[in-house]
Order: structure tokens, then C-alpha cells, then sequence
């Protein structure tokens, strides 16, 4: 073993010195940054930058429908780039509080390299109502890389896209890049020659359908062939009329984004004939919340039915589950853990935390009680 | 006077528990009005907060490197100052306390964070939030009376050691930030039950040196080296920054629960509390500070300390709006709301750090435990 300090050949090549003198540099800012890290500072001046967390800012805010507005937002320079019908997940402080949420991207990779969500208002969606009502232009938000399978084969085909209400947002994606607006109009391009695209577009009723312009202005170029259903005109759409909406339904493969009831009964509609279906569906049905509950602790394995009038500290000790303590009053914040998905109710002022999927939501556990099944990362 | 001659009444003995329990619903109720209120605007507060902090040290360090010059010395000792001051109380310690967890924002977050002081976090928030805030001003249990090196009351015995006790105090106050990471190891009770072989202090131990050799690293090697012909200079800048800053926080931290009008309480006083005698023993038990916005600011709002003690993971910003509604109740309660400008508070506190030193029998007595009244059962005082 060489025990020679002396820099052996490889670090005399210009890479390699560059590397090492990096690398020294690094050490020293994390040095004299301490106990912070350097991008602690360097977020103070530019939050989107190489190797910051990912981040964006809004560019624009532009409504659609009076319940429903685009964002563009200026993602960081870590921003990976999508695949149109993809998705990503953005963090945006509500009253203070980050909540994340899931939207579509509803434009293909722009030249400005800005992306893009559209987001309708759902009755006490606090996020949802938040961005469309009060977001500005140049608030900050936080993202993480585009992600999702809804997305079209490269090499084209015959498609069937059957959307209901906000449900267009993935497939407007798509129909954005694959077919862009010119000032002389849609533009059909060489990549998209093999794209054969039929869209069966529900929404309550006209006013309220996002997108629905873009929409019929590709259907008026040729580029697609909508068909559009309105429930206060046509009724609810009952899946069995597609063979007669689509007539070479059999040779299309469908893509369907929408609440949980349509795709279920495309589901069904489709397996009995035997056809393709990829479906895209963000959380609809609210996270029951009531009193106790199952708490799971995902990584020690415990789960217990919790009462809702005990804190989950106590009946997570009496379980045998070695928990993290403090005060048990609620007052030293020693006893927090990430609650992954769930509900929790203070015990002291009734107040309601709820996390979904992947949020992580830290809460205390000596003086929360289970409102709801729980799951906690202990 | 002597110790026997305790204040005939205690302060609490024309309540009654009713009393007591309604206080605690009162507060309770305020807590529950602040909460509701907090919002953006807080959140916009600690971000502003912490982005100027991080831009002051910035420019302050940046101006050090230049220390050579008398002018840049003096400038970017002081901007270094304060912005240790902000960093360790308005941020550092409220972040800590869980005063910004609300806002789900991992980097601003009682779990996360790391502050600009000897003592490791972990083990300040063990000490400070789960001792020092539940067994607040308990002799024998809240280890922040005296640190466990000074006399505090009149009711510990007096020992010709504790004639140096100001000086103590003094030297405490200089290097307050070692002062609090050994407090918060628990050094002194581990060297007293022979605690300091154990896997679990060594580990803390290791931690703590980890943490220091960080700091002084930073403050004393790599500034000054990138200063270049201002090395020495730097080092010299950066100490007083650490001087003033500890000086500053002990200041602050005396006037919290030292002040005379404070009152102190017997261990077995707090057994089976309720949550309403709880209340009424933080707001017996801390002091205030009145002064300006700059003021409260500098001391990361412990200057309300008796709104901090009750309400210990409400928003630092939110204090002086609390503190007229928690003024109200003592008054409608007939408790004295212990306040006084920072001056006169921290001579008050270092006049009982310097009467203690002496027998009782020296100078005026003042401050006993306060029994809570319906525990009358109080031993007369050894």
C-alpha cells in the first residue's frame, strides 16, 4: 500500500486537479458554513439554482374557467424535463403552511423551458382554492422531478382519450405537443404523422369545461376528433354509448383521466371487450375522518387500533412500541414523528392535522389522538 | 431578616382552585385565538427574519476579511454580533422550541435545525424544553436556577463557596455558550453519580466535542485563514462577537427568572399539578423585560418571557400582541405581572445573585418557594 502523500498520476491531469480543488472548496465553504450548509446561503440569492433543492417560481397566473387557472412556473435548473401526460408534485404554503399536491403538466417541453399545471377549484380543496384565488406571480414553490406512466408510445398509433372534467389536464398535455399552435393555426408535425387521436371530453356543462377551446380549434384543424358531452345537455355519459360516440372503438387504445366512478366502469366496459386502458386518477376520495383509529408504525411494524380520546403516544407505549417522550404535555415538541397518511386530532383544541400520501407531516404524539387510520414513520 | 421569615402569605393564597382552573381555561383560550390567527403573515415574519440574519453574517464576515483596518474591524465585529444574537434567540432558540413546525417547512423545523452555539441541539432541546420548561423555577429540578453552581434561593444552604459566586456568574456570562453545552451534557450530576464511564454520556460527550470543534474551527481557523493578512484580527473579531453574543444571552436569559418578584417553588408542590396550576406557576415564575421593538427582537422576544412560559410553541412575533390579553388576567386575578426595563432587571437579578452569595442574614431577603395553596403542608425551611 502506498503510504506516499505525494499526488499520484491520475491527480496531476487537468480533471482530476480540477475535481480535487472542487472538492477542497466544497470542504472549506461546509466549513466555514457551519452549522449551516453553504446552500443554506446560496438560497438566500438564488433558490433555483444547480444543486438546490428543487424549486420554482411562478411566472404567470392565467384563469380558465372562473374555477380553474394556469400556472407557469420557472422550474429550478435541476428540472429534469417531463414526458408530456406526466405529472408532478408541488409544494405551495397555504396560509403559511406547505402542502403538496399533485398536478399534471399541461404542456409539452416549452422553449422557455417553463412548465406548466392547470388547476380547478374543488370545494374545500384548500390548495386548489388557494392557487387559483390568491397565487401572484413570483411566489415560490416547491417541486419534485415530473413523474407518472400516463404517457403516449413514441412510435404513435390509434387513440382514444375519454376525460372528465380536470381529468383533460394530462391529456392536454399531450395534445399540446403533438399538435402546437402556430399563428397560422395547429401544426401538424413530422413526429406527429402517426398520431390518430379521438378525445371524449365530459364536463357539467360547457362554462365550466376547461380547455374546451383548445380543444375544438385542433378538432376544426383536423388534427383530432373531439367529441364533447355535457351532463346538463347529453346526461351522464354512460360508458356503453362509446361503441356508438367512437366507431373503431375495438382499434383504439384508450387513456382515461377522471373521478373514480368513470374509470371504474371503463374498466369493466373495457375488459369485457378486451381492450387496452391506461388510466391516470389523482386522490379524489377524502381521507376519512373520525374518532381513533389504526395507527401502523411503518418501520417498527406495530399496528393498534387507537382510541380517540388518548394520545397515540400513550396507547403506542402500552402497545409496546419504543416511542420518542418528552413533556407529554405538548409543550418540549420531543415526542414529534412524520405521520406519512392520516388524521390526527389535538387533544387540546380539536384541531385537525391531516397528511396525505408522502407528505410527512411532523405532529406531536402526546397530545394528538388518531382521527382517522394513521400511518407513522417510526 | 432570616429564611423563617418567609412572606406571610403566598402570592396565590386568595385563589382558590376554581380560581386556578379558570386562569388555565383563560389561557387556554388564548393560546387557541393565536392559533387560529397564525398564518402567512408569521411565516412571511421568520423567513424575513432568517434570510436578513443570513445576509448581515454574510456581509459582516465578508467585511472581516479586510479586519486589518480598524473601521472594517469595528463594523464587521458589530454586524457579527448581532447577527449572533439573531441567530441564537429570535431564530435559533424559537425554531427550536417548535414555534415554526406549523408551517411543514423541513428547513424551518424543530427537528432540523442546528444553531450557531457550543451546545449540540438535540441535547439543548432536551434540557431546555422538556427540564427547564415543564419544572420551571422548581429547586432541584430546573436546572436552569443557578446551573447547578450558584445558589438561588434562600432556602439552599449556605456554604463559604458561594462567596465567589458573582464571579461565577461573571465568567459564566463570558463564556455562557460552554456554559449551557456542559449544562445541557448534565455534567455536573454525571461527575457526581459517576455517570461519566457510560456508553450513553460518552456518546453525548462525543457530540458535544464534535459540535465545539466545528464551531471554534470555523471561528477561529477558517475565517481568519481566509482573511488572509487579517488573520489575527479576525480571531480577535470573532471572539468578541462570541463575548458580546454570550454576554447578551446570559443578560437576557438572567432577566427571565432571576429578577427579585420572581418566585421560586418546593419540588413537591408540582406533584399531581393540573394544567391551571401550571399556568399559574410559569406566570409566577418568569419576568419581563419592556423595552423597544429592536429590544424584543434582539432578545428572540424573551423579553416576554412570562407569554414564552405559557406558551412556549406560539410564534415569537405573536408575543407582544399576547401579552396585553395575558397582562388582563393577572390583573383580573390579583398576580403581579413581574416586569421592568432590561437595566433595572439585570441589576435586580445580579443584586440576588450577590445578596445569595452571603448568609441569609446579610441582606434583605426576598425570594421562597411558593407552595401552591391548596398543598399548605410546607416544612419549615431547613
Amino acid at each position: 500500500m502506498a503510504t506516499t502523500t505525494f499526488p499520484t498520476g491520475d491527480a496531476w491531469r487537468p480533471l482530476a486537479l480540477g475535481r480535487s480543488i472542487r472538492d477542497g472548496a466544497r470542504r472549506l465553504a461546509e466549513l466555514a458554513a457551519t452549522p449551516l450548509v453553504p446552500a443554506d446561503y446560496l438560497d438566500v440569492f438564488n433558490p433555483l439554482r444547480r444543486g438546490a433543492d428543487l424549486r420554482g417560481r411562478v411566472v404567470s397566473v392565467t384563469p380558465e374557467t372562473e374555477d380553474a387557472a394556469t400556472l407557469v412556473i420557472k422550474p429550478g435548473a435541476d428540472w429534469a424535463g417531463h414526458i408530456p401526460g406526466q405529472y408532478v408534485r408541488v409544494g405551495i404554503d397555504v396560509d403559511g403552511v406547505r402542502l403538496w399536491r399533485a398536478y399534471s403538466l399541461t404542456h409539452g417541453p416549452r422553449a422557455d423551458g417553463h412548465i406548466s399545471i392547470t388547476v380547478k377549484a374543488v370545494p374545500e380543496g384548500k390548495v386548489s382554492n388557494h392557487i387559483v384565488r390568491d397565487c401572484r406571480p413570483g411566489t415560490l414553490v416547491h417541486l419534485e422531478q415530473a413523474a407518472g406512466e400516463f404517457v403516449l408510445p413514441p412510435e404513435g398509433g390509434k387513440f382514444l382519450f375519454v376525460t372528465a372534467g380536470s381529468g383533460i389536464t394530462p391529456v392536454i398535455g399531450m395534445l399540446r405537443n403533438l399538435f402546437p399552435v402556430a399563428d397560422s393555426g395547429a401544426v401538424r408535425l413530422e413526429r406527429s404523422a402517426d398520431f390518430d387521436v379521438t378525445v371524449v371530453h365530459v364536463a357539467p356543462s360547457e362554462p365550466h369545461s376547461i380547455f374546451i377551446d383548445n380543444l375544438r380549434s385542433l378538432d376544426e384543424a383536423g388534427m383530432i376528433r373531439l367529441v364533447a358531452r355535457y351532463d346538463d345537455e347529453h346526461g351522464i355519459l354512460d360508458v356503453d354509448d362509446l361503441d356508438e360516440l367512437v366507431p373503431d372503438l375495438q382499434e383504439r387504445t384508450t387513456f382515461a383521466c377522471g373521478p373514480a366512478g368513470l374509470l371504474d366502469a371503463l374498466e369493466t366496459h373495457h375488459a369485457e371487450r378486451g381492450m387496452t386502458l391506461l388510466t391516470e386518477q389523482f386522490r379524489v376520495t377524502p381521507l376519512v375522518v373520525g374518532e381513533g383509529g389504526t395507527v401502523s408504525f411503518l418501520k417498527n411494524g406495530t399496528t393498534l387500533e387507537a382510541t380517540g380520546d388518548r394520545p397515540i403516544l400513550e396507547q403506542a407505549e402500552e402497545a409496546g412500541v419504543l416511542m420518542p417522550s418528552g413533556c407529554r404535555m405538548g409543550i418540549c415538541y420531543g415526542c414529534v414523528l412524520p405521520m406519512r397518511e392520516g388524521s390526527v386530532r389535538d387533544l387540546r383544541t380539536g384541531e385537525i392535522t391531516t397528511a396525505v400520501e408522502g407528505d410527512g407531516v411532523r405532529i406531536q404524539t402526546c397530545i394528538n389522538a388518531a382521527a382517522g387510520s394513521c400511518q407513522i414513520d417510526h | 431578616m432570616t429564611v423563617l421569615q418567609k412572606k406571610p402569605t403566598s402570592p396565590i393564597d386568595h385563589l382558590s382552585p376554581e380560581d386556578i382552573e379558570e386562569i388555565g381555561r383563560e389561557l387556554d383560550a388564548i393560546r387557541a385565538e393565536f392559533i387560529e390567527k397564525r398564518g402567512a403573515s408569521d411565516a412571511a415574519y421568520i423567513r424575513k427574519v432568517i434570510d436578513t440574519q443570513r445576509k448581515l453574517e454574510l456581509g459582516s464576515r465578508a467585511v472581516l476579511l479586510f479586519s486589518l483596518f480598524p473601521p472594517a474591524w469595528f463594523v464587521g465585529t458589530a454586524g457579527l454580533s448581532v447577527a449572533k444574537i439573531l441567530e441564537n434567540m429570535e431564530i435559533g432558540h424559537n425554531v427550536m422550541h417548535g414555534q415554526w413546525d406549523w408551517m411543514r417547512d423541513p428547513k424551518i423545523h424543530s427537528t432540523t435545525w442546528e444553531w450557531d452555539n457550543a451546545s449540540p441541539a438535540e441535547q439543548w432541546k432536551h434540557s431546555h424544553n422538556e427540564l427547564h420548561h415543564n419544572f420551571t423555577n422548581v429547586v432541584g429540578k430546573d436546572n436552569d436556577l443557578g446551573y447547578g453552581i450558584m445558589r438561588v434561593d434562600e432556602d439552599q444552604r449556605w456554604h463559604p463557596v458561594y462567596l465567589a459566586q458573582p464571579l461565577w456568574n461573571f465568567i459564566n456570562a463570558c463564556f455562557f455558550e460552554y456554559g449551557i453545552a456542559a449544562y445541557d451534557l448534565e455534567l455536573g450530576r454525571a461527575i457526581k453519580k459517576k455517570l461519566t464511564k457510560t456508553p450513553a454520556f460518552k456518546a453525548k460527550l462525543r457530540a458535544t466535542g464534535r459540535k465545539i470543534r466545528r464551531q471554534v474551527t470555523k471561528d477561529y481557523v477558517v475565517h481568519p485563514i481566509l482573511s488572509g493578512p487579517s488573520f489575527l484580527h479576525t480571531i480577535t473579531a470573532n471572539f468578541t462577537a462570541n463575548l458580546v453574543r454570550n454576554l447578551w444571552t446570559h443578560s437576557v436569559i438572567m432577566c427571565g427568572h432571576f429578577p427579585e418578584g420572581v418566585q421560586t417553588f418546593e419540588k413537591h408542590s408540582i406533584e399531581g399539578e393540573s394544567k391551571g396550576e401550571w399556568y399559574v406557576r410559569q406566570m409566577l415564575g418568569s419576568a419581563n423585560v419592556s423595552g423597544s421593538n429592536a429590544m424584543h427582537m434582539m432578545t428572540g422576544n424573551l423579553s416576554f418571557q412570562i407569554e414564552h412560559h405559557l406558551f412556549p410553541d406560539l410564534p415569537s412575533n405573536r408575543y407582544k400582541e399576547i401579552a396585553p390579553h395575558v397582562k388582563d388576567v393577572f390583573e383580573r386575578y390579583g398576580l403581579e405581572y413581574t416586569t421592568g426595563s432590561l437595566v433595572s432587571q439585570v441589576a435586580s437579578a445580579w443584586h440576588k445573585v450577590i445578596r445569595l452569595s452571603l448568609p441569609n442574614n446579610f441582606m434583605g431577603t426576598n425570594a421562597t418557594p411558593t407552595p401552591l395553596p391548596q398543598r399548605e403542608e410546607r416544612p419549615v425551611a431547613a
